[in-house]
């Protein structure tokens, strides 16, 4: 992992209102570049908002935030540019094969005809997917539809990828090559912002935000965590924050 | 502009892709327009009829027995008075009267013609028409094979009137009515379920993350369906003047025009659509019932809008079909141009706006 000083994501007093309901209170971390970010908190905490904003789906209430060295409220083209994007839902078409997805989504990032093909070749090559590169998606398990849809994510080398709990429903072992594709994109410099249900996944980051009910109430890497909340393991002191 | 192209190559591996899809958009107009023009419009079966005999002579019994004996028909009322006709249709039984004028066969004997009034039930104009013509081809053949094959030059009149609704509105109902019910289907159905499917799987949030403005997003997810409306709709145009020999006295440019407007008014209610619904189930129930089902009862495709109650009539004053009909049969049958149905185009154009807008304000809610 590359350690760096650079923040590459700066959130400062973020604060996201629907209605009279705060989904993030005034949220203020950074993320520097090259870190796997770990994002937890129970559902409803405020992560898909927060994630949101940060990936330019959503307008704050209020607050200043920075991705890839942009204002997402005032530049969020640029921001767009830079920023890989992976949902829970892997977010891949059905009904198109897998080389197509590739090729579609590359389009979408206005990357060359060219480039789209080598790039498609090696990425193929990578995933030992070469024989199936025709295959419609539908008719893949959903392990494999998990990669190609994070190698879509990150085809364009954006500085930051946002996986949005990429892990729900896999079993572990899909679940920790899947984490070794985190740590290679890491290793190529690319930032990893990502959110998960799963305290063992928690251990993997490099550091890890815990947000209940709309704020921050635990920063730091798992190691400091435990120590401030004089836990075992990642699961209890996610339990002692949300009580 | 590339990227643009690869998105719609995109959207129309969907439809190619999807066999559901391709019969909706291809099985389902060409079944229609046939199943309109020849089951519902063409053939009569059974038909029950009344006669109101003033005269009850030989010729009028043997003119009465050669329509019933045709098959077309079955007789089930005699009647004995005018006013007897007015309570006959009344009751909803039958669909056409008879009536011999008195002393019919003296006067064809001694004037050499006689008339015979045929009163067709025209609330539903197409049986209407085709149950008088029917009437009177029967009537003719009479005359010519029982009565001048024996000499008798006499001439029978058949006067056809029609009852509720004398100016036939609705005789070429099936093609205009399709038309919007299939370009309602195909443009505003279709896309709204894409669009939500979009959404339903996630891929449209991938979308919106990547540098792709919504606006080509939606005009790139849209654009396929407009081909393939426009398409659908010079099907229909075509089978209709070709199969069913409906007339098209107006431009066909203009007619064209026009339909691209309806298409484009159908698109921006399928994009409202999809603003309001996160999924297909959502997209396509909304479509079912807020379009398809109003479309084909209150636009006046099956019910004339003249025979609805009030309240009806103010509905289906919101039917945007109810206005591309209007044009679409003015220009067809009646080669009207832009000058007589500006009114219409302008409600359509209307629309169309006030769907875009409404869509837009939604969108920008969205995002907030």
């Amino acid at each position: 992992m590359i350690k760096s000083t650079e923040n590459i994501i700066e959130v400062k007093d973020l604060v996201k209102k629907f209605g009279d309901f705060v989904a993030n209170d005034h949220l203020t971390f950074e993320v520097k570049k090259g870190e796997i970010f770990g994002f937890l908190g129970a559902n409803g905490a405020g992560k898909t908002t927060a994630i949101k904003i940060l990936s330019g789906l959503s307008y704050p209430t209020s607050g200043e935030v920075n991705v890839a060295g942009y204002d997402v409220y005032k530049e969020r083209e640029k921001v767009k540019k830079n920023i890989g994007y992976m949902s829970q839902k892997f977010s891949l078409y059905e009904d198109l094969t897998v080389k197509e997805n590739i090729r579609f989504y590359g389009g979408i990032y206005g990357l060359s005809n060219k480039y789209i093909k080598e790039k498609t070749e090696s990425l193929l090559d990578r995933l030992k997917m070469r024989d199936i590169q025709n295959s419609l998606i539908s008719s893949l398990p959903l392990g494999w539809k998990q990669k190609i849809a994070f190698s879509v994510a990150i085809f364009h080398s954006p500085k930051i990828v946002f996986l949005d709990e990429p892990t729900g429903g896999v079993d572990p072992i899909t679940r920790r090559d899947f984490w070794e594709m985190i740590y290679e994109a890491s290793h190529e410099g690319i930032t990893v912002f990502v959110t998960t249900h799963y305290m063992d996944e928690a251990e993997y980051c490099g550091r890890v935000s815990i947000m209940d009910r709309g704020s921050i109430e635990g920063l730091g890497t798992p190691v400091e965590l435990k120590g401030q909340f004089n836990a075992q393991n990642m699961d209890e002191v996610f339990l002692k924050i949300a009580r | 502009m590339k990227r643009f192209i690869g998105f719609v190559k995109k959207e129309f591996h969907h439809i190619f892709r999807d066999p559901r899809t391709m019969l909706i958009l291809f099985g389902m107009p060409i079944a229609q327009i046939l199943i309109f023009g020849y089951v519902v419009s063409n053939e009569i079966n059974d038909v029950k009829i009344g006669v109101y005999d003033k005269s009850k002579d030989h010729i009028t019994k043997e003119i009465t027995n050669k329509i019933t004996a045709s098959g077309f028909f079955i007789l089930s009322d005699n009647l004995d008075s005018d006013k007897e006709i007015e309570d006959a249709f009344k009751k909803g039984i039958i669909r056409e009267v008879i009536v011999f004028e008195q002393n019919f066969a003296q006067k064809l004997e001694r004037e050499g013609s006689a008339s015979i009034q045929i009163i067709a039930d025209a609330s539903d104009a197409n049986t209407a028409n085709i149950v008088a013509n029917y009437t009177e081809s029967i009537i003719n053949s009479y005359m010519r094979e029982e009565l001048w094959a024996e000499g008798l030059t006499y001439q029978i009149n058949p006067e056809v009137r029609m009852l509720y609704n004398d100016e036939l509105k609705g005789v070429y109902m099936f093609v205009p009515g399709t038309m919007a019910l299939i370009l309602m289907l195909v443009s505003a159905m279709m896309t709204s379920i894409s669009i939500a499917r979009e959404k339903e799987m996630g891929t449209m949030e991938v979308l919106l993350v990547s540098p792709l403005k919504p606006l080509p997003i939606v005009i790139g997810k849209v654009i396929p369906y407009m081909v393939l409306s426009f398409i659908n709709a010079i099907i229909i145009i075509a089978l209709s003047f070709f199969v069913f020999e409906m007339p098209i006295q107006g431009s066909l440019i203009f007619l064209l025009t026009e339909t691209l407007l309806f298409i484009f008014m159908a698109l921006s209610l399928g994009i409202l659509i999809s603003t309001a619904s996160n999924s297909q189930m959502v997209a396509m129930f909304i479509s079912m019932f807020a379009l398809m089902l109003p479309t084909m009862l209150l636009s006046g495709f099956i019910f004339p809008i003249e025979n609805m109650p009030k309240l009806l009539q103010w509905v289906s004053a919101i039917m945007p079909a109810k206005y591309f009909i209007t044009i679409i049969k003015n220009i067809m049958i009646k080669g009207s141009g832009i000058g007589v149905i500006w009114k219409e185009t302008l409600i359509i154009a209307g629309m169309t706006l006030f769907f875009l807008m409404m869509s837009v304000k939604k969108f920008k809610v969205r995002l907030e």
